[in-house]
């Protein structure tokens, strides 16, 4: 069958879905007005304490004393050692990738230095982008291992732990070392903020034509499904670039978040995320018999883009069911993009993990709206 | 080359459990411009967005200028001009904005040119920037019309064209669809006006989603089998009132201070008239039906078959 795709059309329809845009007042104000809003609103986090973090050891002194840590900070329940290593670096790398969120160094010489009532220092590194997650678990750290090594000490060596303690605790918290809670929920604000934006503009691309009676004039011309979705798609892109620029500006003037990383990359990956987000709404639109149906399906998917996400809540606070929920929607991983970028300074590599869920959320939401988009009227 | 622009048979349109076409046979020869009659809700609309791929037909087969209607509605749709009952372009858009939008959806080499010589010969140069949402109604059916020809398409399904729009405009607008027509651009138009019906080269008459009539306006008064009693004078008004609902006579109406009495029995008929023949002041003469005679029986018609 002849079904030629043609950039004609498509240019067509973008320009009128600008012009559009351009008149349609409301819609523009709410383009500025929503992210503004939101971010005066949004000053404090929500606090939490979550148990089972991610943890990573990093052994440079094997033997009795690290065995019985390692086994406390996972009994404490505060603590899931995913690895259990003797190089530093490859802790390290687990914590820049945000696979966990502390790495535990126990230094060498450790058994010997406490056997000599040295004071050997435990030193940890959290990975402070979201304080919440990290205080707890950081304030038990000292003495649960303080703790695993009573058991360990006895007879001559027990008056170590009588007159002081047998080691010191060191924390480094990392990227954000005032753990100041902004720097964790503004740059989450700009995935939240893009998510409900975003799918509510296309989320009425075509409920909004139905409605008004043009849907059969649209149809009645020789558009192609993908010509009519990217033509409605694209020009919103444009928006919420504009509304990044804003939360962006206002996160560096008003919170003063670092920004570390690539703020190309950053772009890039939030062209992604945006397109990612307008095709689920649109995907809506193409479902949705009216607009306040399309509405709610927006609810549907925002709460738990809220609260699911790790932006309301830590990530690793929430139950596992949850976290798989979490996974699937892009703007969990839009959070550990914009969070590892500016706060972390991470580079394409780090960020990859989380880049291609966006890509192929964006791709499976494209083709499921193609998949449901009804050339006919009935 | 087919020597018809729409050639379908059986066409069929169920919405639940309401049949709104029903096996509807449509053969327009190219060139030809035909109307499209039927009372409200009697599946006009229906019928034509099936023809231009809009609702997927139930039931049927054919071509719709060559190409498959149920199978290509892509091609078809390059080629025909659909102009909706419903005004259905974008109010939120200019006169030339939308003009321009279409164009460029058909890919006309110059959609810019071709605008502004349509906006030329609708005299809208002044008021192109306004947006269509402000248009009086009968600007918009004006501005949507020409919307649909903008791309020369072969085949015009007009759906209430002319709803609204003055005397003056809707001569207009006929000269330019016989103009059209002479060019080998055929036409189907459905209206509700018999001065119009009278115009076309044939009318096809739906009722109940059932195609009831069909040919030329004198062969639909012809084969009607009506017999109407034209009858003037002082005491028409109150006579009305007196012949309804007599045996004979299926409907009474008045066109301007005239009396039709129409019925199928001409000898039941003159029975009911008989009475008043020879009253002071009232003349009585036979007449031809005119064809709103033919389209209120044939749709009354229907209406009694119906269970
Ligand atoms: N989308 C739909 N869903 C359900 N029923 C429908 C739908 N569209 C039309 N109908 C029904 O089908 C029948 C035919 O409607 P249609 O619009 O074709 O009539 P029409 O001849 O165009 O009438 P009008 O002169 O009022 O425009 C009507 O009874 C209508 O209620
Ligand atoms: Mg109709």
């Amino acid at each position: 069958m002849n079904r030629r795709f043609s950039a004609a059309r498509i240019a067509a329809i973008l320009a009128k879905e600008l012009v559009q845009m351009r008149r349609d007042r409301l819609t523009f104000a709410m383009i500025v007005g929503i992210p503004i809003l939101q971010l005066l609103l949004f000053g404090f986090a929500i606090n939490n304490d979550p148990k089972h973090l991610p943890a990573a050891v990093a052994i440079s002194d094997p033997g009795v004393f690290s065995d019985s840590i390692v086994a406390a900070l996972a009994n404490s329940g505060y603590y899931e050692i995913k690895l259990a290593t003797n190089s530093p670096a490859a802790a390290r790398r687990m914590l820049a990738e945000g696979q966990v969120s502390f790495v535990i160094d126990i230094p060498a010489n450790f058994s010997r230095d406490i056997v000599r009532g040295a004071q050997p220092s435990l030193l940890i590194e959290a990975d402070a982008t979201d304080p919440a997650s990290a205080s707890n678990a950081v304030g038990a750290i000292g003495r649960i291992a303080a703790d695993a090594l009573r058991d360990d000490l006895k007879g001559p060596l027990a008056r170590r732990i009588q007159t002081a303690p047998p080691f010191l605790t060191i924390v480094h918290p990392l990227y954000n070392p005032e753990g100041l809670t902004q720097f964790n929920i503004v740059p989450g604000l700009l995935g939240v903020i893009l998510t409900m934006t975003m799918v509510l503009m296309t989320s009425m691309a075509l409920t909004r034509e139905r409605e008004r009676g043009t849907y059969e004039n649209l149809l009645a011309m020789p558009t192609h499904p993908a010509e009519i979705m990217i033509g409605k798609i694209s020009p919103n892109i444009l928006v919420g670039m504009l509304q990044s620029v804003l939360v962006l500006l206002a996160a560096r003037l008003i919170f003063g978040v670092p920004m570390i990383g690539s703020l190309s990359l950053l772009g890039g990956v939030l062209v992604v995320f945006i397109a990612a987000n307008l095709a689920v709404g649109y995907t809506f639109s193409t479902i949705a018999q009216s607009q306040l149906q399309a509405m709610q399906m927006m609810v549907f998917f925002l709460l738990p883009s809220i609260l699911l996400s790790g932006f309301a809540f830590p990530f690793r606070g929430m139950p596992v069911w949850a976290q798989w929920i979490g996974e699937a929607l892009p703007v969990t991983h839009f959070l550990r993009v914009v969070r590892g970028i500016l706060l972390k300074g991470n580079g394409p590599a780090e960020i990859w993990p989380d880049v291609w869920p966006l890509i192929l959320f964006l791709f499976a939401a494209m083709a499921i709206a193609l998949l449901r988009f009804r050339r006919t009227l009935d | 080359m087919g020597a018809f622009a729409i050639d379908v048979r059986g066409l069929t349109k169920r919405f639940g459990h309401k049949l709104a076409v029903n096996a509807a046979d449509i053969a327009v020869p190219e060139g030809e411009v035909w109307g499209f009659l039927g009372p409200n809700g009697s599946g006009k609309t229906t019928t034509i967005r099936m023809l231009c791929g809009l609702l997927h037909a139930d039931a049927g087969e054919g071509t719709c200028l060559g190409y498959d209607f149920r199978t290509q509605p892509e091609q078809i749709k390059r080629e025909v001009g659909y102009m909706t009952q419903r005004f259905s372009f974008w109010e939120d858009l200019s006169i030339r904005e939308n003009l321009e939008f279409v164009a460029r959806v058909y890919e006309l080499p110059d959609a810019r040119g071709a605008v502004t010589a349509m906006i030329e010969r609708l005299g809208l140069t002044t008021r192109q920037h306004q947006l269509a949402g402000d248009l009086s109604g009968g600007w918009k059916q004006r501005l949507a019309l020409s919307a649909c020809m903008l791309h020369s398409p072969k085949l015009l399904l007009l759906d209430e064209p002319t709803a609204g729009v003055d005397p003056k405009a809707r001569r207009d607008f006929w000269d330019e669809i016989h103009r059209l027509s002479g060019d080998g651009i055929t036409v189907l138009v459905s209206t509700h006006y018999m001065d119009e019906a009278e115009r076309c080269d044939r009318v096809v008459f739906i009722n109940l989603g059932k195609i009831v009539a069909r040919g030329t306006v004198g062969e639909v008064i012809a084969r009607s089998g009506l017999f109407t009693f034209i009858v003037e004078g002082d005491g028409a008004r109150a006579l009305a009132v007196k012949l309804r609902g007599e045996p004979g006579v299926e409907f009474a109406a008045f066109f301007g201070a005239a009396l039709h009495a129409s019925g199928r029995d001409r000898a039941a008929l003159e029975r009911a008239l008989a009475p008043f023949r020879g009253a002071p002041g009232l003349t009585f003469h036979e007449a031809a039906p005119s064809l709103e005679d033919v389209f209120i029986q044939l749709q009354e018609q229907g209406n009694g078959d119906q269970p």
